[in-house]
């Protein structure tokens, strides 16, 4: 090897770093470690699996032959007139009590949940960044009165007040997106409101001052960015609650009515019949069930994917450090506690 | 205080005060007290120089600066730039001042957003006042970069991907991209190292001259203020200890305090190190908090007497000095005198 070739080499290696670093900003090196947590990749494989699902329902209920809200008498039901399993009669998961395609009741299902889920935490997550925004940068009497007013909205019985809007106004779509949208915002405000705390003591925002910008322009302009992070984070981590805050509502009645599927109301009407039909109560609670593993996995891999340091200390120990970072984590994360999933509770008393 | 005329001055302070309330923790916050940051400073920035204002850490510089430049109000006093009354003004009023003073910050990592490319960092004042549109503003932020030495292909860049003088360049292309007559540097070389110092400082001296900027540069390196200044003033717990030009404090100076500052600057030249004789301050700054009285250094001070604690002494130009230079002590420095003796009898 000639030296003139030695020196090309030697200059193209010193120029591809320049190259590579050339503008890589904090969301492609997320991106990167993302990619490397197979978890993560597989909830994102998941997630996309059952959009492409649910935006397919009309299609595949055609190509199956079975529209949603057909019922089948004759071939969907058995000589005493119970569902039939799956495999039968040309019905892939089976029939539901009246005789309905399972799998196509399912998927549409599935647009009613990722439906409400994608929007009510769009809007929680704006509704919730503003008020953080507002109550952190401004202090004072706007922070009292934006902090009194989340504390209120995180200590009300949400469930309850749920219920009595949904029987006072009547069921309907647009009641249970403004409900969970309503009782969501409030998580995101508040730490929303922490982060702009201490954003808002950095040099940068002072010299974003000195420059002569507004309060507003800082807040969204100066300190969203830096914010973005926990808040991607804790949005993916709501859209499961939403999800099943949604299943809950339609599984007591008074969310999504019938005979419009929602995995809720399946589930509800799937009750008197698990002893008879276990793909009835199976199949839309395994959907249930996936569907927010799936986010919460994701909403787990892209805080890890964020947090650069804790990688490092703790390399090989992924899935240890998810389990012990679970508790201390961000306000809500799964469906545990906070909205009990419906798949796994017992029949409520009442109603 | 000082003779100039009012054409040469462009920033004169009268009596600032700034008083930041201590207050209980809790839901009721009682008000317990004030820290004293800075506590009747009058001072002028002459046109097209540069003020140097040193002292210790926590003797209320930056405070100073901050309430120069307007983001944060004033308890009392005044401050007037250009003959107009700038003090407390809102902040639409005060935006056509914003874009004649501007500011370099300390910390060249915590003055840049670490989300946001380095062209809309500089490019930033043009959107905020709108003087430039969006297809001129590329070029004039490259030409800002070009003018301070970086490179203007660096544009997309994030602040991360730059060395701490190389960030400093990027806060003083920002500070510079409104043409502003003022430029309000807060210990802008502290965080760099000595090499990079030179740079930032000729860099700064460059600018002046192409664009007559005057400059208030804040420091605690006695050697930086000395290269830079034309005229200091020495801060101690919220006031004023020694005002004038560069010459006389730094080498005729007569109050204590600039004298025992400058005893406990490093020398470059081992000889001149092992000559000078230290004056070793007993104690730390007292709180602001609760300020001695009388002088606020005579706790510390080796010359201090009765009347000191008693007494608090006005700027005043001392018997043999320049009618610039004022110091405010009962006691002052003579020529030749020895202090770090006085300091070691106590």
């Amino acid at each position: 090897m000639s030296i003139t070739e030695l020196q090309f080499q030697a200059a193209a290696v010193q120029e591809a770093p320049a190259q590579a670093v050339e503008g890589r900003s904090q969301w492609q090196l997320t991106w990167r470690r993302l990619r490397s947590d197979k978890v993560a990749i597989a909830a994102v494989i998941v997630i996309v699996i059952m959009l492409a699902l649910a935006i397919a329902a009309p299609a595949i209920a055609s190509l199956v032959h079975h529209p949603a809200n057909t019922a089948y008498p004759i071939a969907g039901q058995d000589a005493a007139g119970n569902p039939v399993g799956p495999h039968t009669n040309g019905f892939w998961l089976g029939t539901d009590d009246v005789g309905r395609d399972l799998l196509v009741r399912i998927l549409y299902g599935a647009r009613i949940s990722l439906f409400v889920g994608i929007l009510t935490t769009l809007i929680a997550t704006v509704a919730g960044v503003t008020v953080g925004l507002m109550a952190g940068y401004f202090g004072g009497v706007i922070d009292s009165v934006l902090g009194r007013l989340t504390d209120a909205v995180l200590a009300f019985p949400y469930v309850l007040l749920a219920l009595a809007l949904a029987i006072v106004i009547g069921p309907s779509l647009t009641v249970i997106i403004g409900v969970i949208a309503f009782f969501s915002w409030a998580g995101i405000a508040r730490i929303v409101r922490g982060q702009t705390l201490s954003l808002k003591e950095k040099e940068y925002i002072e010299a974003a001052r000195s420059i002569g910008a507004g309060p507003f322009r800082i807040m969204f302009i100066d300190i969203l960015p830096n914010l973005l992070a926990p808040v991607l984070v804790l949005a993916t981590l709501y859209i499961p609650n939403a999800v099943v805050f949604e299943a809950t509502l339609s599984f007591l009645g008074l969310g999504i009515q019938p005979p419009t599927a929602s995995w809720g109301n399946i589930l509800s009407s799937a009750q008197p019949f698990y002893q008879v039909a276990w793909w009835y109560v199976v199949f839309p609670a395994l959907a249930l069930l996936v569907t927010t593993l799936a986010f919460n996995l994701l909403g787990d891999g892209i805080r890890d994917a964020m947090d650069p340091t804790t990688e490092r200390l703790l390399a090989g120990q992924k899935r240890n450090r998810r389990r012990s970072r679970r508790p201390r984590g961000v306000a809500i994360a799964g469906p545990s506690e906070e909205f009990p999933d419906p798949a796994r509770q017992p029949p409520p008393a009442v109603i | 205080m000082t003779s100039t005329s009012e054409d040469d001055v462009l920033v004169r302070v009268e009596n600032l005060v700034k008083y930041f309330p201590v207050r209980t923790p809790g839901f009721v916050r009682r008000t317990v007290g004030q820290v004293q940051a800075v506590d009747g400073i009058s001072l002028t920035i002459p046109r097209g120089k540069t003020l140097g204002l040193v002292g210790e850490t926590g003797s209320g510089k930056s405070t100073l600066a901050r309430c120069v430049a307007g983001l944060i109000p004033a308890t009392s006093g005044r401050v007037t730039f250009d003959g107009e009354d700038i003090t407390n003004l809102s902040r639409r009023r005060m935006a056509p001042f914003r874009r004649q003073i501007q500011m370099i910050f300390q910390d060249p990592y915590g003055s840049l957003n670490p989300r946001r490319r380095v062209g809309a960092i500089i490019g930033d004042p043009f959107v905020v006042h709108k003087t430039a549109t969006r297809g001129e503003r590329k070029r004039k932020v490259q030409e800002l970069m070009e003018r301070v030495g970086l490179n203007p292909e660096h544009y997309n860049r994030f602040p991360t991907e730059f060395s701490g003088g190389q960030r400093q360049r990027i806060g003083v292309a920002r500070a510079l991209a409104l043409r502003p007559k003022l430029i309000i540097c807060d210990e802008p070389v502290s965080a760099l190292d000595v090499s990079i110092q030179a740079q930032v400082l000729n860099l700064l001296a460059d600018l002046q001259q192409d664009y007559g900027l005057s400059y208030l540069f804040i420091a605690h390196d006695l050697e930086v203020v000395r290269h830079v200044s034309d005229t200091v003033s020495v801060m101690y717990l919220g006031r004023i200890a020694e005002a004038g030009p560069k010459e006389p404090v730094y080498d005729t100076h007569r109050h204590p305090y600039t004298a025992a500052l400058l005893s406990a600057a490093p020398a470059a030249d081992p000889e001149a190190a092992a000559a000078r004789q230290r004056i070793i301050l007993v104690g730390d700054v007292p709180s602001p908090i609760d300020p001695p009285s009388g002088c606020r250094f005579h706790p510390r001070c080796p010359k201090a007497q009765e009347l000191c604690a008693q007494t608090e002494p006005q700027l005043e130009v001392k018997a043999g000095d320049a009618p610039t230079h004022v110091t405010a002590c009962h006691f002052p420095v003579e020529a030749g005198e020895n202090l770090a003796t006085a300091a070691s009898r106590r």
